[in-house]
């Protein structure tokens, strides 16, 4: 973020603001908005950070260092605005894995925003964001790929997918790739669907109802965005906490 | 065990059965046998309580219950299985996982106290032996990657998991290979054939029979059971089709 535009609050129709929430924007303390915690990996070492985003905007700055590996894994229940941002810069051979799930009602509105530069050759990086929501809630991923110049070799994937519960919720995707070098691999993909009635039909019928059927299904899905997570003891307890926040929430 | 009366059902409001009755006692195997289109997958639907399948008139009783009163789960936790002619896939749920979740919301529906995981397993394994399923394709996700053939298979290794009373079985021949018949229909006796259990067999073709023989066998055609017979009647259709027959 240049230093000129710190004072200044985005609004929705700023590219990298157009789906979020404009009476949020419209009350929020600039100086809250723009404050961002900085983060480096040394060269060949690999962190990895877990955590629940809570309302509000949350920015994070990553520089990760040759060789290295910087996992992060969020679950985003909250609202009525929660926003996690993350920009990561790789050096040669670095890699970023990030996972994240928005899941929630009412009007909540929820989102990721990435930004990766591949800054030189041979790094690589993978993204899975999942939403579930309900009510008018929104789930949004913002995924910006840039693959600079001499940053050959470089392998980026990003994949969003969405299971919207109820009419009247709402997900976005909007990836951007910015590719500046040759020789690189560059996927993305994203799909907004309900939950598989031809699944929940089938697990009623072995005597499932429907509420353990829908949980079934939705920590099914919900998991691909944990599946990276190597310690099963972590990946199991996210996966429990982005589906508490279906308890008695759902209708 | 199951009373038919004058079923009419229709799906995207068109009509497809046309008034079928049928009564099908303890310990009793019925076949349907019936040409494309004559509404035998249907009459599963609506017994499994799919959901467009839509009664408009007729009543089924089940063990002196009004089945079509109950949810899809209520009438699995009554005894009621389903077997499906395409078994669906789910990724990200395990056999294991799907099913001992379904074994024990049945049994908590019924009172009864839920299996332990070490309980489940020996089962499990157990069933899996009797279908000839290979126990590793159960720690995979429902369906995902099965053939044809391992997902029938798997459908009668969760069925005997389950212990159902009454089970109406959809083509569950079709896609399987002459090996894969003989071992799915020993599947269908050894978990069905009792004096308190009850299977309806839907089929197009006599193959099945040879291994799972039939006390009864109907004609559904146009919606309605327009002929009903011993085993013989069986081998009649496959000799001299359904045409000539019904």
């Amino acid at each position: 973020m240049n230093a000129s535009l710190a004072s200044v609050v985005p609004t929705t129709r700023d590219e990298d603001w157009r789906y979020a929430d404009p009476d949020w924007l419209a009350a929020a303390d600039p100086a809250a908005l723009n404050r961002w915690r900085e983060l480096a990996v040394p060269a060949g070492e690999t962190l990895c950070e877990t955590g629940i985003v809570e309302a509000g905007v949350d920015r994070l700055r990553v520089h990760v260092g040759r060789d290295a590996r910087f996992a992060l894994f969020l679950v985003n229940p909250a609202g009525p605005y929660a926003r996690a941002e993350v920009e990561v810069t790789l050096e040669e051979g670095a890699h970023f894995e990030f996972g994240g799930v928005t899941l929630g009602g009412g009007r909540k509105r929820q989102e990721f925003v990435t930004r990766v530069f591949h800054a030189h050759p041979h790094a690589s990086s993978n993204q899975v964001v999942r939403a579930v929501q309900w009510g008018q809630a929104t789930g949004n991923f913002l995924g910006r790929i840039e693959v600079a110049r001499d940053a050959q070799k470089t392998d980026a994937a990003q994949n969003f997918r969405a299971i919207l519960l109820e009419k009247g919720a709402a997900a976005n995707a909007k990836p951007e790739l910015e590719i500046f070098a040759d020789d690189v691999k560059c996927a993305h993909g994203a799909a907004i669907g309900a939950l598989d009635r031809a699944a929940a039909f089938y697990m009623a019928a072995r005597g499932l109802p429907p509420e353990i059927a829908r949980k079934l299904l939705i920590r099914a899905f919900v998991a691909d965005a944990f599946a990276a997570i190597e310690d099963a003891g972590l990946r199991e307890r996210m996966l429990e906490q982005a589906l508490a926040g279906l308890e008695g929430d759902v209708v | 065990m199951l009373q038919i009366t004058n079923l009419h059902a229709e799906v995207e409001g068109k009509p497809i059965l046309n008034g079928l009755s049928l009564t099908v006692n303890a310990g009793e195997v019925h076949a349907i046998m019936g040409p494309n289109g004559a509404g035998k997958s249907t009459l599963a639907y609506v017994l499994g309580g799919r959901p467009g399948y839509e009664v408009t008139e007729g009543s089924v009783t089940f063990d002196g219950q009004d089945l079509l009163a109950l949810e899809p789960h209520e009438r699995a936790a009554a005894g009621l299985f389903l077997g499906f002619q395409y078994p669906v896939e789910i990724p990200g749920v395990s056999n294991v996982q799907f099913l001992r979740e379904a074994l024990n919301a049945q049994r908590k529906a019924r009172g009864e106290e839920p299996l332990s995981g070490g309980e489940f397993l020996k089962l499990a394994r157990e069933k899996a032996g009797l279908l000839r399923l290979d126990m590793d394709m159960l720690k995979r996700s429902v369906n995902v990657g099965f053939s044809g053939g391992e997902k029938k298979r798997a459908e009668m290794v969760q069925m005997g998991i389950l212990d159902p009373v009454f089970a109406v079985l959809d083509e569950t021949d079709s896609g399987l290979d002459i090996d894969a018949l003989r071992v799915v229909g020993e599947g269908i006796n050894a978990i069905m054939r009792s004096p308190r259990k009850a299977v309806l067999l839907i089929t197009h073709y006599q193959r099945l029979l040879d291994y799972v023989k039939p006390d009864f066998v109907h004609v559904l055609a146009k919606g309605r059971i327009v002929k009903s017979g011993g085993p013989d009647l069986a081998l009649e259709l496959e000799r001299e089709g359904y045409e000539a027959v019904a």
